[in-house]
C-alpha cells in the first residue's frame, strides 16, 4: 500500500466520457498530431519501463501458470510442457491456499473498518474547533507511517513477547503470539502503521470543503456531531472509498508482517497468507504452481477492489 | 458524484491561517467544555498508542545488554546509545552501513528517476492530444490496482532467465515504475499548467522538452514532491521484491538485512541488540524527509483527493 488519495472513480469517469462522445460524432478528418517527437520523448521512458516491469511480468506469470513439469522416468531431465489449466485445478484443490485467503478476508473485514473508522474520527476531530494543538497530533499520529512494515513488525514482536516486553504484566497473562490471537496481533501492527496515513488523506479532503457549507448549518444550531455526520462525511465519501480500496489491496497482499512474526511465533505457518503461500511454493521450487497462485491472487484483488468501487458508486447514485 | 476540482485552482482553509483563525477562536469557546475534554482525552490516549512503541525502541536502544531486562523498560538507565551505535556500525565490517546506503540508493535514486519519468508521461497525457492517449491512461490506471507483490514472482522468473537476479538492478529497475505517479502528474498538470504559458514559451522559440523542464516542472512541484515521497517510502519499505531477488547480503536494503538478523536471534543472541538499534536508526531518515518536505506533500496530497 503506498498511494495517497486519488480519485480513481472520477478519473475513470472523465476518461471514459470523451471516448463515448467521439463514437457518437461523425468521424472527424484526421488531424496531424502536433509535436509527435516531444510526445514520444515524454511518454516512451515510462511506457517502456511499464511494459517491461508491469505488462511483461503479468503475461509471463500467465504463461508459466499454463505449464507443467514433465520428467522422463524418476531420474530423467525435467522439461516444461503445456499443461492447460491443470495448475489452476491444483490451486482450487489446495486447502491451505484457500484457508489463507479466508484468513486475510477475516482480517480485512475486522481490521479495515476499525482502521478507517479511527482515521475518520481523528480527521474529523482535527477538522473540528474542539481541538487545540492540531499540528502536534497530526504529526504524532503520522510518525508510524515512517516505520517500514518489517521494522514495525519486529518492534511489536518484542512488545508482545512474554519475557522481553515492557508490558510484561499484560503479555505474561495474554499470549498475543498464540494461534488464536496472532492474526489480530498482526492486525494491530498494520493498524498502528496506517491509521495516521489514512487520517491525513481524509483530513486533506475535509480541508477542501468550503467553510460556508457548514457555517450555515452552524447558524441553524447544528452541533459538531451533526455537522460531521450530515455535512462532512457525505462530502468526503470518495476519499473514504479510496482509502478503503487501497486497504483491501494491502490486506490481500499481507506478507512482510507475518513473515517477520514467523520468528516470534510458531503459529504463523508458511502458508499463513496468500503471498506467503506464493513465496513458499516458489522456493520449493514449484514456479508453475506459484505463478498460478499469483495470477489467482492478483485477479481476486482486482475483482474485489473493482466490485467495491462499483458497489459504492451505485450507493452514492441512489 | 462529486466533481473533482484540483487543489491549485482553489484556495483552502489549510493554507490561509490568518483568515481561518480569527473566526475560529470565538467558535471554539462556544463548544461545550465536555466535548472539548472528550476530544482531548481521545487524542491523548491515541498519542500514547502511536508514540510509546517508538519511545520504547529509543530507550531499549540506549541500554547495554545487562540493563535491557533489569531496568525500567520505559525509562533510560546508563545512556549508552552512541556506544551501541558504534558497536552496530563496526559489526561484520560495517554491513549495517552498507544496507543503509543500499536503501538510500534504491529509494532515493529509484524515486528520483521514477518521479521524473512519471511526471513527463503525466504531463504529455495532460497537455498534448494524440491517438491512444486515453488508452494509455486507462492501462496505467489499471496498473494502480495491480498489487506490486503480484509482480515480484514473475519478475524473479524473468530476471533469472537473463541472469539478472541477485544484482542491484533486479531491485532498482522495477522500482522505477509508478503508475500512480503518472495519474497524479496528469491530474495536477492539467489543472496547474496553463496552456497559455506553454504557448508563450513556444512563441519565444523554446522547444517542447525545454519548455517542460524550465516552465512546466516548476508549476508541478507540489505534485512531483508528493510522487517522489510516496515512491521513496514505497521502495524503502519494499520487502517482497528484495526478499525474492537477493541472496548476496551486501546488496540488501536495510529492511531485509534487519529481517535476516531478526530471524537469527535465537542462534546469535547479540543480534537482538543490533536489531533494535538498527531499527531505530532506520526510521530516522524517513522521519527527517517527511518533516523537511512537509509543506510540499501536504498540498500535493490534497491535489489528488476528491472535493
Amino acid at each position: 500500500m503506498s498511494a495517497p488519495a486519488a480519485s480513481l472513480t472520477d478519473a475513470q469517469g472523465s476518461a471514459a466520457r470523451p471516448s463515448r462522445f467521439r463514437a457518437r460524432r461523425p468521424r472527424a478528418p484526421k488531424v496531424r498530431v502536433a509535436h509527435p517527437g516531444a510526445i514520444l520523448a515524454f511518454v516512451l521512458p515510462f511506457g517502456i519501463l511499464f511494459g517491461l516491469f508491469y505488462l511483461v511480468p503479468i503475461g509471463y506469470a500467465i504463461y508459466e501458470s499454463l505449464l507443467v513439469i514433465k520428467r522422463e522416468g524418476t531420474f530423467g531431465a525435467a522439461t516444461e510442457v503445456f499443461g492447460g489449466l491443470s495448475q489452476y485445478v491444483l490451486v482450487f484443490q489446495n486447502g491451505p491456499f484457500w484457508q489463507s485467503i479466508g484468513r486475510v478476508l477475516a482480517f480485512g473485514v475486522v481490521q479495515v473498518p476499525i482502521m478507517l473508522g479511527l482515521a475518520l474520527l481523528f480527521a474529523l476531530l482535527l477538522d473540528s474547533p474542539l481541538l487545540r494543538g492540531k499540528r502536534f497530533f497530526r504529526l504524532a499520529f503520522f510518525v508510524p507511517y515512517a516505520v517500514p512494515g518489517v521494522i514495525a513488525a519486529i518492534m511489536w514482536g518484542y512488545l508482545y513477547s512474554p519475557n522481553l516486553s515492557p508490558f510484561r504484566a499484560l503479555t505474561e497473562n495474554i499470549d498475543f503470539l498464540s494461534a488464536d490471537l496472532v492474526l489480530w496481533s498482526i492486525a494491530n501492527v498494520v493498524t498502528w502503521v496506517y491509521v495516521g496515513y489514512n487520517m491525513l488523506i481524509i483530513y486533506s479532503a475535509l480541508l477542501a470543503i468550503p467553510t460556508e457549507l457548514y457555517e450555515a448549518a452552524r447558524l441553524d444550531g447544528a452541533g459538531q456531531l451533526r455537522i460531521a455526520w450530515s455535512v462532512k462525511i457525505p462530502l468526503i465519501m470518495p476519499a473514504i472509498v479510496l482509502t478503503a480500496i487501497f486497504s483491501i489491496i494491502g490486506t490481500l497482499q499481507l506478507l512482510a508482517e507475518p513473515q517477520v512474526f514467523r520468528s516470534f511465533s510458531s503459529a504463523v505457518t508458511s502458508t499463513f497468507t496468500p503471498n506467503l503461500t506464493v513465496y513458499t511454493t516458489s522456493s520449493i521450487p514449484n514456479v508453475n504452481l506459484a505463478a498460478a497462485f499469483s495470477v489467482v491472487l492478483a485477479l481476486a484483488t482486482f475483482i474485489l477492489s473493482f466490485t467495491f468501487l462499483k458497489f459504492t458508486q451505485r450507493k452514492e447514485a441512489k | 458524484m462529486s466533481t473533482m476540482i484540483p487543489a491549485p485552482a482553489q484556495p483552502r482553509r489549510g493554507i490561509r491561517p490568518a483568515q481561518s483563525k480569527s473566526p475560529q477562536v470565538p467558535r471554539a469557546q462556544r463548544e461545550s467544555p465536555f466535548a472539548r475534554g472528550g476530544a482531548l482525552i481521545v487524542m491523548g490516549v491515541f498519542t500514547l498508542y502511536f508514540l510509546v512503541p517508538i519511545w520504547w525502541l529509543l530507550v531499549a536502544a540506549s541500554k547495554n545488554r545487562a540493563q535491557f531486562n533489569t531496568t525500567n523498560p520505559l525509562w533510560f538507565a546508563d545512556f549508552s546509545l552512541f556506544e551501541n551505535i558504534g558497536n552496530l556500525v563496526a559489526y561484520r565490517d560495517g554491513v549495517y552501513l552498507k544496507w543503509m546506503l543500499n536503501s538510500a540508493l534504491y529509494a532515493g535514486g529509484g524515486a528520483f528517476i521514477g518521479t521524473l519519468i512519471a511526471g513527463m508521461c503525466g504531463y504529455a497525457l495532460a497537455k498534448y492530444r494524440f491517438p491512444g492517449r486515453e488508452l494509455i491512461f486507462n492501462v496505467v490506471l489499471g496498473g494502480v490496482l495491480v498489487p506490486a507483490t503480484a509482480l515480484a514472482l514473475p519478475l524473479f522468473l524473468i530476471f533469472s532467465q537473463i541472469s539478472l537476479t541477485n544484482t542491484f538492478w533486479s531491485v532498482f529497475l522495477p522500482s522505477l515504475v509508478s503508475p500512480f505517479g503518472v495519474y497524479l502528474a496528469r491530474i495536477y498538470a492539467s489543472a496547474s499548467v496553463p496552456d497559455e504559458l506553454i504557448e508563450a514559451a513556444r512563441l519565444d522559440g523554446a522547444g517542447e522538452v525545454r519548455t517542460f523542464f524550465t516552465v512546466s516542472v516548476r508549476m508541478m512541484v507540489p505534485a512531483l514532491v508528493t510522487v517522489f515521497l510516496f515512491q521513496f517510502v514505497a521502495i524503502w519499505n519494499n520487502f517482497f521484491l528484495p526478499l525474492i531477488m537477493l541472496r548476496d547480503e551486501t546488496l540488501f536494503p536495510v529492511t531485509l538485512g534487519l529481517y535476516a538478523w531478526n530471524s537469527q536471534v535465537n542462534q546469535i543472541p547479540v543480534l537482538r541488540d543490533y536489531v533494535l538499534i538498527g531499527a531505530l536508526l532506520s526510521i530516522i531518515p524517513l522521519i527527517i524527509i517527511f518533516l523537511l518536505l512537509q509543506r510540499f506533500w501536504r498540498n500535493g496530497l490534497s491535489a489528488g483527493s476528491v472535493k
